[in-house]
């Protein structure tokens, strides 16, 4: 009787490619062959745990024992450690049972629950895992219940702007054009963001179920998905996603023989932060520059070749099988305050346990930095934390009894965004920071308004002069005067929330701009 | 002056060819010649538009609009460092002055013999593991200098 091979897992998620678990799963494939003994190498997604990246995990059973981070000269002493046997070993990369690594034991995963389970590329595998669920149970509802469940669920938009998927999807319902769209936006330009990368690599069909059941919602039969082009692994993961659902009836002319068709298209963006701006995105998709279109009509109405579109980001569609197998009022029932469900937090920046974190809403900031993310990598003194990416307002440590909701942070004068965390030690310089803003405005600005366009020109060359003069009455009321100009003066968001990064370092970091320092907290 | 550099016409023609009837052909189509050539040779642009129907300048508008169109080849070998903040908060900055002091470039340069391009890129979705950059298409994270030059020659191309 030949042995059942044990099944080893080393993820294919780009993060931990990029430290070397190609490398560390050659040498395991090496390494057994040397020894004889049969296994079976699956090339998971991550679990999110980048500090421990590479992790290996060894099944047994229904358990999973985690090692990591392993490296390639790691190899052989995990096989003299016996790990293949699926005991605990007192290897000094040993972490236990990957369920009760605390990191992951205190996550509450709806959306992200199978990546880094399960083998993305095997539908066999996702079906096992409760794949498709939602999508039979949308087979059976109308469009018009569909709609209501994610209303009732009060899904809000998770690519930043958090408006209700569930407005957004009646809209489109309602119209009576026979040619709608469903489009994916995949762009993720947010520095300190990952989860859309992440899902797309370590569980390509939840996104390819959430879309088509957003298909048969609206009456669309065709989707697409408007992929940043710096995401080269999560093409390749999602183009096999796609062939397999083909090749299988879940996409294509007959949707599980229902008599209803879905199809998907990849559309690979070329590096430009606007196309994340969904009517920009829409210009880009129809071969055009990426300009921010005005509103009226919204995309809901007239979108794509003046279609009816819905435009959501990848967690916002990966959330609706969930909400539809499990009915909308489940999803509801947790999060906080207007600010329902989960949400992928992804941790970043100076941190020593970088990485993704699902949680429903309302986590303290200390919790998640402290608790999660244990601090800065760094060991010296936390100063700042950047919330909801580029466009999203800088704290201080001070501050970090908010809880991580859309009102509260709001409130606070930050945006949640995407739900990206950065964090920076006593090292940084709010001031160059700041500058780095309008820099960035500068260079991704697609150029429709000048108070975008030109200012943010201005306002690099006015923090420039901060910098050198170390402040100056004068040069800052000019960034004051400028900020309300850019605010006032934009189309979208980029011109008119950079000063958001640049006022909140001003406000609660006066002392980088020559300035004061800022009063204690009471 | 220089002359523009030689480019494969053939190829340029086969994917116009191939992608022009579908929707919103002029985006796949240079994306698909940047992805196969590495740049997106200007005299090329003409010949796009007059298949496509489309005014010169539209063409160009489009070409000159999105950071990853190269207007000219790069080098042999392409090195991309993120700049971006939560690389930054792990020392993307003095990376990237050891970088450039290494290669002896600014961002954005290609080096006179050809053997190197450097490009500033903004967030690689890699900020778990930052400091980020890709080495002719490999991804790397947790870099430092010492890395970065390892990753270097294991990954340079002659
Ligand atoms: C400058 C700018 C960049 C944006 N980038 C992204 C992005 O990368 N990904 C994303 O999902 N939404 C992005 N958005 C938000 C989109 O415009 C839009 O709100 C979103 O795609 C809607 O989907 P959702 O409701 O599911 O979040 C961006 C907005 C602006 C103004
Ligand atoms: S604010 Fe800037 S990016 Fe937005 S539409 Fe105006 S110019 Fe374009
Ligand atoms: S900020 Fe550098 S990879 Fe995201």
């Amino acid at each position: 009787m030949t042995p059942i091979p044990v099944k080893i897992f080393v993820p294919r998620d780009s993060g931990a490619l990029s430290l070397g678990a190609d490398g560390v799963a050659a040498a395991i494939a090496a390494e057994a062959a040397r020894r004889g003994v049969a296994i079976k190498l699956v090339r998971n997604g991550s679990r999110g745990l980048y500090w421990l990246e590479p992790m290996v995990e060894v099944a047994t059973g229904d358990a999973r024992l985690a090692y990591g981070p392993v490296a390639s000269a790691d190899v052989p002493s995990l096989f003299d450690a016996v790990f293949l046997s699926g005991a605990p070993t007192s290897h000094p990369l040993a972490l236990g049972p990957v369920a009760e690594i605390p990191a992951l034991a205190r996550q509450h995963r709806i959306v992200f629950a199978r990546t880094g389970a399960t083998d993305p590329l095997a539908l066999d595998d996702f079906v096992a895992h409760g794949g498709f669920r939602g999508l039979a149970r949308a087979l059976e509802l109308s469009g018009a219940a569909l709609v209501e469940e994610v209303t009732r669920a009060n899904l809000r938009g998770r690519g930043g702007a958090a408006f209700p998927a569930g407005v957004k999807w009646k809209t489109t319902l309602e119209q009576s054009d026979p040619v709608k769209f469903v489009v994916c936006n995949a762009d993720e330009g947010d520095s300190g963001t990952f989860a859309d990368r992440m899902l797309m690599e370590g569980d390509p069909l939840l996104l390819v179920e959430g879309m088509t059941i957003a298909g048969l919602a609206v009456g669309a039969t065709r989707g697409f998905i408007y992929l940043r082009s710096e995401y080269p692994h999560a093409l390749r993961t999602l183009m096999a996603a796609l062939a397999a659902a083909r090749a299988r009836g879940y996409l294509g002319a007959d949707v599980c023989g229902s008599g209803r068709a879905f199809d998907l298209e990849i559309v690979v963006g070329a590096g430009a932060y606007i196309c994340g701006e969904e009517t920009a995105m829409l210009e880009s998709l129809e071969g055009k520059r990426g300009m921010v279109r005005y509103k009226p009509p919204v995309p809901a109405v007239a979108g794509l070749f003046g279609r009816p579109t819905i435009v959501n980001n990848v967690i916002t569609l990966a959330s609706v099988p969930a909400i539809v197998e499990h009915g909308g009022a489940a999803w509801n029932q947790i999060g906080y305050g207007r600010s329902r469900g989960t949400i992928p937090l992804q941790l970043a920046g100076n941190l020593a346990r970088p990485g993704l974190v699902e949680v429903p809403f309302g986590l303290t900031l200390r919790e998640l930095i402290h608790d999660f993310g244990g601090g800065t990598r760094s060991g010296r003194p936390l100063r700042a934390v950047q919330i909801g990416g580029p466009l999203g307002a800088y704290f201080p440590a001070a501050m970090l009894d908010l809880r991580v909701d859309y009102e509260t942070i709001a409130e606070a004068g930050g945006l949640l965004g995407h739900g990206g965390v950065v964090v920076f030690d006593d090292t940084v310089d709010l001031a160059r920071m700041a500058r780095y803003a309008m820099e960035f405005c500068a260079l991704e600005s697609c150029g429709k308004c000048t108070p975008c366009r030109i200012g943010s020109t201005r306002g690099a060359e006015l923090l420039d002069r901060v910098i050198r003069e170390r402040g100056g009455a004068a040069n800052l009321e000019l960034l004051r005067e400028l900020c309300d100009t850019m605010t006032a003066g934009s189309l979208c968001a980029l011109g008119g929330l950079t000063p958001m990064p640049v006022m909140s370092a001003l406000k609660h970091f006066p002392e980088d701009f020559g300035l004061a320092a800022a009063a204690p907290p009471p | 002056m220089e002359s523009s550099p030689s480019w494969d016409h053939e190829a340029v023609a086969a994917i116009v060819e191939s992608l022009r009837r579908t929707p919103g052909a002029l985006m796949r189509i240079l994306r698909r010649v940047q992805d196969q050539l590495g740049w997106v040779p200007p005299p090329a642009l003409p010949e796009i538009a007059h298949a496509l129907n489309l005014s010169r300048a539209e063409v160009h508008g489009v070409a000159s609009f999105y950071h990853d169109f190269r207007p000219t080849p790069p080098g042999r070998n392409v090195i991309r460092l993120c700049r971006a903040e939560a690389c930054q908060a792990l020392g993307a900055e003095a990376l990237a002055d050891h970088v450039r002091a290494r290669l002896g470039l600014a961002f954005g340069a290609t080096s006179s013999d050809r053997a190197f391009t450097l490009e500033p890129v903004y967030c690689l979705g890699n900020c778990a593991c930052s400091p980020a950059g890709v080495i002719n298409g490999q991804l790397l994270g947790r870099l430092t200098p010492a890395s970065f030059d390892d990753a270097l020659a294991r990954l340079v191309r002659r």
